[in-house]
């Protein structure tokens, strides 16, 4: 690997890994993002590998392992280029057939098609699939394309162009202009407007003039994981991010923060690192520009509050990783002191996207205040589980319809949490609300870092709420009193509501409460922990007087609420509610009605998802 | 020398001093816990709260970690501000119920009634001891152990570390432990003499902290 010592070598590298790519006629891709490698896409992948091998079309067939490609619920994923034949939950005894047919005489199997549920047709390409048809995946698409440990691929598909255009040509405050002009805002949870952000960071007053970026990759939400996706599967789109902000001011040195618990995203990452420095697009003299930056990893504990700007940075110093009050904005006085720009992971792989292509194209895609397009993580009660990319501006219901396909069992849509534990629930009758970072905002949730959780009517608010505030008592930092003694309060009432011991009055308590810890905690984290109470007392109200005056779950979740019988009109004694009862508390004879003793049940809920029959009812 | 408004008076201060102490300077009374001139400011109480006016707007910053700026409109007793603060004192009285320090704060801030459960814990967790210890004794034998409600201030592994002198700084500096309330029973009487008539289920004298032989008998670590 020799160093590259000018755009133009840059240019031909990538002419010539283009080439070499589009030698192979065949290829195909198998996903390894986390939810396909749980599936077993690893076995998948060495299956693949021997077979190709062994029918001896090694110089053929471009076989790549690469990233999410986002359709998590359908893995394991196989797509087969170039007709983007889209093959899924693949596994182990297809390998054969796949290569036999698809690959060699580019038949079709149906078998291995996805078939839409609406219409009950297969679909055999991946952009017809209706998951994919209505994203517009501008950062996320190039997952499924390329191989993340090899920088041979990015390059293949113009990777570094951007960085070679940067460099080659623009000065570091037409770079910032250009990111100012795109409206790019930071995809962390703030929204704060990057090119801005880089700009106050660059003037920022430095005494040896040392600066620092940082790339945030501590993603601490239950249920979201689109920047271990993207960092996992596409590093290098990250990494050019950050050198060109780096550029834009003048910075030589930068960390990226990931969490300890993303294994591979840490590896992934160092190959990458590797790779870059090899190449010459990290280290000193990039490109042969003169400009030197080189980036580090730094793994976190897994505390959540280490995602927060000033925390994450006492902790890259070594320190407690608690937040400071940040009076002093962290790009005058950050890291060591010194200015330092922090961005998420998905900020700074737009960048890349803007230099390519132009501020003003991407100014186009999205809504007045909010540019570009958003990843959000896909996940509860929907059909289909996976990563969404999709332009700001589309409205929560083409988002759970459309892409997600809508809710399991023909179930009812309730609400929706967006941002994460510090987001808030937003019911169904704003379900034609277009997202955007500020109309999340009016309506008293927030983007986020893009968590989506999707909830149906067998979900109950008050045991959500309880369920956020719980986790964010365990991890907030402790240090002001509203955040670790406030949310611990609040949880005690939440507590009290599900036992049903809640209080008249105890609404009232939660709304002054969580009032206070919003407007005197000393970082966003009690800053927003409240949200998931209030919005859901703002909208669901009624589900909490019913806990508290009527003693009432309506969902039917809280298990001091609800009592479990057996309808006996329904009941034909199939018996098998009885063989899955954990205590014995079903009782009947074959073929007659069958009957729960109350003092025996621990409200598990087996027999009412074992009854076919729907004659298990709880009240 | 900055200007700002506090209270709507107007007043200059040297740059970099912090919105508490220009407002201090004036004689206005905002309460502070972990706060102390000698020790870096921390900002974990809130107690010290106040509310910063941006024209139509408002939000509500700890004063003492505040630095003052040109224009600033600052208000320290305004409706918004005294409910915010009641409600924190409120939460560190059902943390910590035996301190008279406490029970004074919520005396004098017209605190007379504790909707949350009590946790009779014996640490509001200010950080002053470790922030003593560490600044003025430059020693640094207790820090912050653990996260959220489990946080505590402890020595390194548990053991009394060389670094520790005995000083008894960290317990002279304590505004709960060391000024336990020494009333059998609050529900009867007054907690340690001050005013406030705070029920509270009970008062087991200075909680969890008799186990070594300080100046008052308390824990030195």
């Amino acid at each position: 690997m020799e160093k590259l010592r000018s755009p133009a070598e840059l240019k031909s590298l990538q002419e010539k890994f283009a080439k070499k790519r589009k030698s192979r006629k065949r290829s195909i891709a198998i996903c390894g993002g986390t939810g396909c490698r749980a599936f077993g896409s690893e076995e998948l992948f060495n299956a693949f590998k021997k077979e190709i091998t062994l029918q001896g079309l090694d110089d053929k067939v471009d076989l790549k392992f690469t990233g999410c490609h986002g359709f998590c619920e359908c893995g394991t994923l196989v797509i087969i280029r170039p007709e983007e034949i889209i093959y899924t939950r693949v596994a182990l005894q297809d390998v054969p057939e796949i290569i036999a047919e698809s690959v060699v005489k580019k038949n079709v199997i149906e078998r291995l098609l996805y078939t839409d549920p609406v219409s009950g047709e297969k679909v055999k390409y991946e952009h017809e699939i209706p998951f994919y048809k209505r994203q517009q995946r501008l950062v996320f698409g190039s997952n499924g394309l390329i191989d993340p440990t090899s920088i041979e691929d990015y390059l293949a598909i113009d990777g570094y162009s951007a960085l070679a255009k940067v460099l080659s040509g623009m000065k570091p405050e037409e770079v910032i202009e250009e990111i100012k002009k795109s409206g790019l805002r930071g995809r962390g949870g703030g929204g704060f407007s990057t090119g801005r952000k880089w700009e106050s960071c660059r003037n920022a007053p430095s005494k040896n003039g040392t600066r620092y970026i940082i790339c945030n990759a501590d993603e601490g939400d239950p249920g979201a994981y689109m920047d271990r996706s993207l960092l996992e599967g596409n590093p290098h789109s990250v990494l050019e991010g950050m050198i060109i902000g780096a550029y834009a001011i003048g910075s030589n040195e930068g960390y990226v923060y990931v969490r300890h618990e993303y294994p591979l995203t840490v590896k992934n990452l160092g190959i990458a690192l590797d790779k870059a420095k090899g190449y010459g697009l990290l280290g000193e003299d990039i490109l042969g520009s003169g400009f030197n930056f080189d980036v580090k990893i730094s793994r976190g504990g897994g505390a959540f509050v280490c995602g927060e700007s000033t925390a994450l940075m006492a902790s890259l110093e070594g320190k407690i990783g608690e937040p400071r009050p940040k009076h002093i904005h962290t790009v005058v006085s950050g890291l060591h002191g010194k200015p330092t720009n922090l961005n998420n992971v998905e900020t700074w792989a737009n960048v890349p996207l803007i230099i390519n292509k132009g501020a003003d194209w991407y100014s186009n895609i999205g809504t007045e205040g909010s540019k570009g397009t958003k990843i959000f993580s896909l996940v509860g009660k929907i059909n289909n589980t996976g990563l969404v990319e999709v332009p700001m501006g589309i409205t929560l219901r083409e988002i759970v319809y459309d892409i997600g396909g809508g809710i399991p069992g023909g179930k009812k849509f309730k609400a929706v949490q967006t941002g994460g534990p510090s987001g808030g629930c937003i019911p169904e009758s704003l379900i034609d609300l277009t997202v955007d970072f500020d109309k999340l905002a009016e309506v008293g949730s927030m983007m986020g870092s893009g968590g989506m959780i999707v909830m149906d009517e067998s979900t109950c608010m008050v045991d959500v709420a309880k369920y956020f505030v719980k986790f964010l008592t365990g991890e907030s930092c402790g240090k002001c009193v509203p955040c670790r003694e406030g949310l611990d309060r609040m949880l005690d009432i939440l507590t009290d509501i599900t036992e049903g011991a809640g209080k008249e009055g105890d609404i009232e308590l939660l709304e002054e409460l969580g009032g206070v810890i919003k407007d005197t905690s000393l970082c966003a984290l009690g800053g927003t922990a409240p949200n998931p109470v209030l919005s859901t007392i703002r909208y669901f109200r009624d589900e909490y007087e019913a806990h508290i005056k009527e003693q009432r779950c309506p969902a039917g979740v809280c298990k001091a609420l609800i009592t479990f019988t057996i309808d006996e009109d329904k009941c034909n004694g199939c018996g098998r509610c009885l063989k899955n009862c954990p205590q014995e508390a079903i009782s009947g004879e074959k073929k007659e009605p069958h009957k729960i003793d109350q003092d025996k049940c621990i409200k598990c809920g087996l027999c009412r998802d074992n009854c076919k029959y729907d004659a298990v009812i709880v009240t | 020398m900055v200007e700002l408004t506090i209270d709507g008076i107007k007043t200059k201060v040297f740059e970099g001093t912090t919105v508490l102490d220009a407002a201090r300077s004036m004689g206005i009374v905002i309460p502070t816990l972990c706060h102390h001139p000698g020790l870096s400011p921390y900002g974990a109480c809130r107690v010290c709260i106040v509310e910063v006016v941006r024209g139509n707007r408002s939000s509500l910053e700890a004063s003492c970690t505040l630095p003052v700026a040109d224009g600033q409109v600052i208000l320290t007793d305004s409706e918004r501000v005294k409910k915010a603060r009641k409600v924190i004192i409120e939460l560190l009285i059902s943390t910590c119920p035996n301190s008279k320090t406490l029970q004074d704060l919520a005396a004098n801030f017209g605190v007379n009634e504790v909707r949350f459960k009590i946790k009779d814990k014996n640490c509001i967790l200010c950080g002053l001891c470790v922030r003593y210890c560490k600044e003025q004794m430059q020693s640094g034998g207790i820090g912050f152990v653990g996260r959220g409600t489990s946080r505590k201030v402890a020595t390194a592994f548990g053991v009394t570390p060389e670094e520790c002198r005995n000083c008894g700084g960290c317990e002279w500096i304590c505004p709960v432990c060391e000024r336990a309330c020494t009333a059998g029973n609050l529900i009867d009487g007054l907690c340690g003499g001050c005013q406030n008539l705070m029920p509270v289920e009970t008062c087991t004298v200075c909680v969890h902290c008799s186990e070594s032989v300080g100046a008052h008998g308390h824990k030195v670590y």
